[in-house]
C-alpha cells in the first residue's frame, strides 16, 4: 500500500515534468495542439492524482521517506525524499488546481504567440518545479524546487525576451531574488552546521538540544542559534514572497503573459515563502524574536503596499500590489504563529488572486492589449461572465462575508489581536488598515474598469467582446472556490486536528487555539455561520464596507474627487507614485554602487592591481634582475672556465682552512 | 720506494699547469682542449695512484671508464670546432660569443 | 726526502733505486713537456708536446703496474686522439698570432691561481696520510700476474652495463662527429622533407586551358 502510495506521490511531479520536456524539446514536431493536450493533460493528471493524495491524507495516511538517493558525499547524503502530510496535500492540491485552471486559460490567451509550445513547456516545468518544493522532505530538495521555481519565474517574465522593459523586469527579479536566496541559503548551511542533517523531521526533532547554543554574528553579540537559522531563513521567505524590502521585483514582473502572473507570481512561487515558513513552524516557534521579526515586516509590506495599490492605473500593477500587500497579511499571520491562518489565506488567495489576474487578462484582451485602466470604463455590458468574476475575486479579496477571503483574512486578524509578541500592536493597526484600503482598491478597479463611461476610443470600443470559453472557463471554475472555500474550510484547516503534528505552535503562541475555543464542538457549517455572524460585529467587515463605499464615492458618486485628492496630498501622492522611491534607491544605490564598485576593482584591483603588480609587475621584477646579472652571461666559453675554476679555489681554500 | 705522495703531487703539477693553460690559452680552442685532456690526464694519474696503493682494481676501471668519455669528448669537440671554422673561418673564443645575454 | 731516505734505510739501500730515478726523470720531462703545451706559440708543437706528456705518463703508469692503461693510453690517447688534434690543427687555417693575443697580459693571473691551486694540493697530499709510513707501497705483483687479465674479470663481470655504456657512448659520438662533419654532397638524390611540407599547389600542378575538340 504504501508502495503503491509512493508511485503516485512519484508520478504527481514527473508527469508533469514529462509533458514539459516534451512539450519543450518536441514542440516543433507536436505542434500547438500537441503541446497544450499533453501539457493539460498531465497537469490534470496531477491534479486529479493530488486530490487522492488528498483525500488519502485526511484519511490518515502520512507519508515521509526517501525515494531516491542522489548521491552520498562524506557520509552526507543527498536524496530526494517526500513528506506528504495535511500541509503539503492542501499546497499540492492548491497548486495543480490552479495550474490546471492556468494551462486551460493559456490556450486562449497566448493563442496567436509565437512561443505558444515553450510557454506551456515552462508552466508545466513550473508545476513540476513547484511540486518538488512542496512535497519535499528536506531542505536541499526544498533549495532544488526553491531555486527552480526561481529560474521559471525569471524565464517567464521574460517570456517576451525581445521588449527591453521584459529583460529589465526578469533581471530585477532574478537579482533580487539571489539576495533573498543568499539568506536562505545561509540559513540551510546554518542549520547543516548545527544539527548535521537536512533532514526535515531530523532537524526539528533536536531543535530543543539546540535551544542554548548561540552564535557570534557581529564579534561581542551572541545570537541564539535558532534566531539566526529562522532570521536567515525568512530572508529566503522575503526575497521568494515579495516582502519589503526585497518586494520590488513583483510589481515589474508583471511583464510577463497575465496566466504566469497568475499562476506564478499570485497564487503559488510567492507563496513558496509562507509555505517555507509554514513548514518551518517547529523551528520558528522557539525564536520570538524572528516570529517578532516576520510580523513586523509582514506588517509593513501589508499596509505600505496596500496604498501603493491605491495609485495604480495598471489593472495588472492594482493586482499585482495587492498581491504583495496580501502575502503581507499572510507574513503577519505567521508571525503571530497563526500558520494555519497564514496556510488558510494562502489558499483562498490563490483562488481569488488567480482568479482576479485571469479576469484582468480576460478584460486585457479584449481591450486589445490596453492595461490602462483610465482608458477602460463601462465594460459590464460587454464582459457579463468576466464582470462577475471579477466582482466575487474583489469581494473576496476585500473580506466581504461569505467569500472566501473574509474567512482567512479575518482569522489572520484576529490571530494578530491575539498575539502577545513585541510588534503585534503595530501588526494589528497596520492590517487593520489595510483592510480598508484592500476593499477601497479593489473596488476602485471593479469601477473604474466595468463601471462608468467608457473612455476608450471609438476603433476600441466597437471591437469589445466577450473572452472565448477556454478563458471563461477557468475564471468560473476558480469562481467557486473563491466563494465557499472559506466557509468550507475553515472549521477543518483552523479549528481542528488537521494540521496537528505538522505544524508546531507553542502552548505560550497558540493564539488560533484562543480563537477556536469559541467554536468547540461545533459543526463545519456551524463553525462557519459562528465565524461570520461574530466577523460581521468586528471592525474588519465595517472597515472593509468603509473601504467599498469610499471606493464608490470616489469613482462613481463623485468621480472628480479622486483628482482633488490628489491635488490636496500631493506630496503624499508622488512619493506614492514613485513607491516611496525604492526603486530609484536600489538602482542609484545598489545597481550604480554596484556598477562602481565594479568599475572601480576593474580600473584599480584588476588593471592596476593583477595587471599592473602582480603580472606585469612579475614580468619587470624579472626583467630588472635580470637585467643586472645578464652581463655574466657573456657568451664567452673561456670566461665560465675561469668562473669555474675561480669557484674551486675558493672551495678548496674554504675546505682547507675548515680542516 | 717512490710514496703516494709523489704521484699525487705530479698529479696536480700537471692540473695545476693545465689550469694555466686555461687561462693563457683563451682565444685558441684547440689548446684549451689539450688543456682539458691534460687535465683528465692528471685525473688518471691520481686514480691510478690510488688504485695502486690501495691494491683496488677499481680504481683503474674508472680510469678506462674516463678514457672511453675524454676521447669521445675530444672527437665531438673537435668535430665542433671544424664546424664552427667552416662557418665562421675563426676559433677564436672571444669571437663566439651569440649566446650573450 | 726525507720519508724516501727512511724507507731506503728500511731496505738497507742509501741511494736511490732504478725505480726512483726513473720515476723522477719521466715526472720531470711530463712536466716539461706539459708546460711547454700550454706555452709553446705553434699548436702542431703543443699537440707534439701533449704527445710527449702522454707517453712519459704513460710510462709512470707502468711503474704503477697499470700496464694495460698504459698501452691504452699510448694506443688509443697517442694513436688515435692526438692524431686527430694533429689533423684538425693541419687542417684549419688558423692565424695563430691573433690566437695568442693577450698571452702575457693574462699570464700573471694565470700563473697565480695555478701556483695557488698547486700550493694547495701539495700542503694536502704531502701533510702525512698519503707518505709511505701511512700508505706503505704494496709489495710487487708475482710475475704470473696480469693486470689485464684482473681488469678483464672485473669489466666483463662487474662492471659490464658501465662497460657497454661506453661502447653506446663511443658509438653516438663516432655518429655525432661524423654527422657534424658531414657535408651533403650536391649530386645526392636524398629528400628533404622541409621542402616537401612548404610545397604549395602552383609549384607542382599548371592548369592548361584547352579547346575542346570538336566531335566529326
Amino acid at each position: 500500500m504504501v508502495e503503491d502510495m509512493k508511485l503516485v506521490y512519484l508520478a504527481i511531479p514527473l508527469v508533469c515534468l514529462f509533458a514539459a520536456l516534451v512539450a519543450g524539446l518536441f514542440g516543433r514536431q507536436i505542434g500547438r495542439a500537441g503541446a497544450h493536450t499533453i501539457t493539460v493533460a498531465a497537469v490534470a493528471t496531477a491534479c486529479a492524482l493530488s486530490v487522492y493524495v488528498y483525500l488519502d491524507v485526511m484519511a490518515g495516511n502520512t507519508f515521509n521517506g526517501t525515494v531516491y538517493v542522489w548521491g552520498i558525499s562524506d557520509n552526507f547524503p543527498f536524496e530526494i525524499g517526500f513528506l506528504i502530510d495535511s500541509l503539503t496535500a492542501t499546497m499540492m492540491v492548491i497548486v495543480t488546481f490552479v495550474s490546471l485552471m492556468v494551462h486551460i486559460y493559456t490556450i486562449g490567451y497566448m493563442h496567436d504567440d509565437p512561443g505558444y509550445q515553450r510557454f506551456f513547456s515552462y508552466i508545466s516545468m513550473f508545476t513540476f518545479a513547484m511540486l518538488m518544493l512542496v512535497m519535499s522532505n528536506n531542505f536541499l530538495q526544498l533549495f532544488f524546487g526553491w531555486e527552480a521555481v526561481g529560474l521559471i519565474s525569471y524565464l517567464l517574465i521574460g517570456f517576451w525576451y525581445t521588449r527591453d522593459t521584459a529583460i529589465y523586469a526578469n533581471m530585477k527579479a532574478f537579482l533580487v531574488n539571489r539576495v533573498g536566496d543568499l539568506g536562505f541559503l545561509v540559513g540551510i548551511a546554518a542549520i547543516y552546521a548545527t544539527f548535521g542533517t537536512l533532514d526535515y523531521h531530523a532537524v526539528f526533532a533536536s531543535v530543543p538540544e539546540v535551544l542554548e547554543q548561540t552564535i557570534e554574528i557581529i564579534p561581542g553579540s551572541d545570537w541564539s542559534i535558532i534566531t539566526f537559522i529562522c532570521i536567515m531563513l525568512f530572508i529566503g521567505a522575503m526575497g521568494k514572497s515579495a516582502q519589503v524590502p526585497l518586494h520590488v521585483w513583483l510589481p515589474d514582473s508583471m511583464e510577463g503573459p497575465t496566466p504566469i502572473s497568475a499562476l506564478i507570481h499570485a497564487a503559488t512561487m510567492v507563496t513558496a515563502g509562507i509555505f517555507m515558513v509554514a513548514r518551518m513552524s517547529p523551528l520558528f516557534e522557539f525564536s520570538e524574536t524572528a516570529l517578532s521579526v516576520v510580523m513586523i515586516i509582514g506588517a509593513i509590506t501589508a499596509f505600505f503596499m496596500a496604498l501603493l495599490a491605491l495609485v495604480q492605473n495598471d489593472i495588472k500593477r492594482v493586482v499585482a500590489y495587492s498581491t504583495l500587500s496580501q502575502l503581507g497579511y499572510m507574513t503577519v499571520g505567521l508571525g503571530a504563529s497563526g500558520y494555519a491562518a497564514s496556510i488558510f489565506h494562502l489558499g483562498t488567495h490563490a483562488f481569488f488572486k488567480a482568479l482576479l489576474f485571469l479576469a484582468a487578462g480576460s478584460v486585457i484582451i479584449a481591450m486589445h492589449h490596453e492595461q490602462d485602466m483610465r482608458k477602460m470604463g463601462g465594460l459590464r455590458k460587454f464582459l457579463p461572465w468576466t464582470y462577475i468574476t471579477v466582482v466575487i475575486g474583489s469581494l473576496a479579496l476585500a473580506g466581504i462575508p461569505p467569500f472566501a477571503g473574509f474567512f482567512s483574512k479575518d482569522l489572520i486578524i484576529e490571530s494578530v489581536a491575539h498575539s502577545e509578541l513585541f510588534g503585534s500592536g503595530v501588526a494589528y493597526a497596520a492590517v487593520l488598515s489595510g483592510v480598508v484600503l484592500t476593499a477601497f482598491y479593489s473596488f476602485r478597479l471593479v469601477f473604474m474598469t466595468f463601471h462608468g463611461r467608457p473612455r476608450m476610443d471609438k476603433h476600441t470600443l466597437q471591437h469589445v467582446k466577450e473572452s472565448p470559453m477556454v478563458v471563461l472557463l477557468p475564471l468560473m471554475l476558480l469562481a467557486i472556490p473563491s466563494m465557499i472555500a472559506g466557509a468550507m474550510f475553515i472549521q477543518p484547516m483552523a479549528f481542528s486536528e488537521y494540521f496537528t503534528g505538522v505544524i508546531l505552535v507553542l502552548p505560550q503562541h497558540d493564539v488560533i487555539g484562543q480563537i477556536a475555543e469559541h467554536y468547540h464542538d461545533k459543526s463545519s457549517l456551524e463553525v462557519a455561520f459562528g465565524f461570520m455572524l461574530h466577523g460581521m460585529m468586528q471592525p474588519p467587515f465595517w472597515l472593509a464596507a468603509f473601504g467599498i463605499f469610499l471606493a464608490w464615492l470616489f469613482y462613481i458618486r463623485k468621480p472628480e474627487l479622486p483628482v482633488k485628492v490628489s491635488t490636496a496630498l500631493a506630496p503624499i501622492y508622488t512619493l506614492l507614485l514613485n513607491k516611496y522611491y525604492i526603486d530609484d534607491f536600489n538602482q542609484k544605490v545598489f545597481a550604480n554602487g554596484t556598477v562602481g564598485i565594479g568599475r572601480l576593482l576593474s580600473k584599480y584591483g584588476d588593471t592596476v592591481f593583477i595587471d599592473g603588480w602582480l603580472v606585469n609587475g612579475t614580468a619587470k621584477t624579472v626583467g630588472y634582475f635580470s637585467k643586472v646579472l645578464r652581463p655574466l652571461q657573456s657568451g664567452l666559453v673561456n670566461q665560465y672556465a675561469f668562473a669555474m675554476i675561480i669557484g674551486l679555489l675558493v672551495l678548496m681554500t674554504w675546505f682547507l682552512s675548515v680542516n | 720506494m717512490i710514496a703516494l705522495s709523489d704521484y699525487l703531487i705530479l698529479g696536480a703539477i700537471l692540473f695545476a699547469l693545465s689550469v694555466a693553460g686555461i687561462f693563457l690559452n683563451r682565444k685558441n680552442v684547440i689548446i684549451l682542449l689539450m688543456s682539458i685532456e691534460l687535465m683528465l690526464l692528471a685525473v688518471n694519474l691520481n686514480f691510478i695512484a690510488f688504485s695502486h696503493y690501495m691494491n683496488d682494481l677499481a680504481g683503474q676501471v674508472f680510469v678506462f671508464f674516463i678514457l672511453t668519455v675524454a676521447a669521445a669528448e675530444s672527437a665531438i669537440g673537435l668535430a665542433i670546432i671544424i664546424v664552427l671554422f667552416r662557418r665562421r673561418q675563426t676559433i677564436n673564443i672571444q669571437d663566439l660569443d651569440s649566446l650573450k645575454g | 726526502m726525507q720519508h724516501t731516505a727512511k724507507a731506503g734505510a728500511h731496505y738497507g739501500h742509501t741511494t736511490m733505486t732504478f725505480e726512483q730515478l726513473a720515476f723522477y726523470f719521466l715526472a720531470s720531462v711530463a712536466v716539461i713537456a706539459a708546460g711547454l703545451v700550454i706555452t709553446v706559440r705553434n699548436p702542431v708543437r703543443a699537440a707534439m708536446f701533449l704527445i710527449l706528456t702522454f707517453f712519459t705518463v704513460a710510462v709512470i703508469w707502468l711503474l704503477l703496474e697499470a700496464e694495460f692503461l698504459a698501452i691504452v693510453l699510448v694506443l688509443v690517447y697517442v694513436g688515435a686522439v692526438m692524431v686527430l688534434f694533429l689533423f684538425v690543427v693541419m687542417m684549419l687555417d688558423i692565424d695563430t698570432d691573433q690566437l695568442r693575443e693577450g698571452f702575457a697580459e693574462y699570464l700573471p693571473i694565470g700563473a697565480t691561481v695555478a701556483v695557488i691551486i698547486l700550493l694547495q694540493l701539495a700542503i694536502i697530499f704531502s701533510s702525512g696520510p698519503f707518505d709511505l709510513e701511512q700508505m706503505p707501497a704494496p709489495a710487487a705483483a708475482a710475475a704470473d700476474y696480469g693486470n689485464t687479465h684482473q681488469l678483464g674479470l672485473l669489466l666483463y663481470t662487474y662492471y659490464v652495463y658501465p662497460f657497454e655504456l661506453a661502447a653506446v657512448l663511443l658509438l653516438l659520438a663516432m655518429v655525432a662527429a661524423i654527422s657534424l662533419g658531414l657535408r651533403g654532397r650536391s649530386s645526392s638524390k636524398r629528400q628533404d622533407p622541409a621542402q616537401q611540407v612548404r610545397v604549395r599547389k602552383q609549384d607542382r600542378l599548371r592548369v592548361v586551358k584547352m579547346n575542346a575538340e570538336k566531335q566529326d
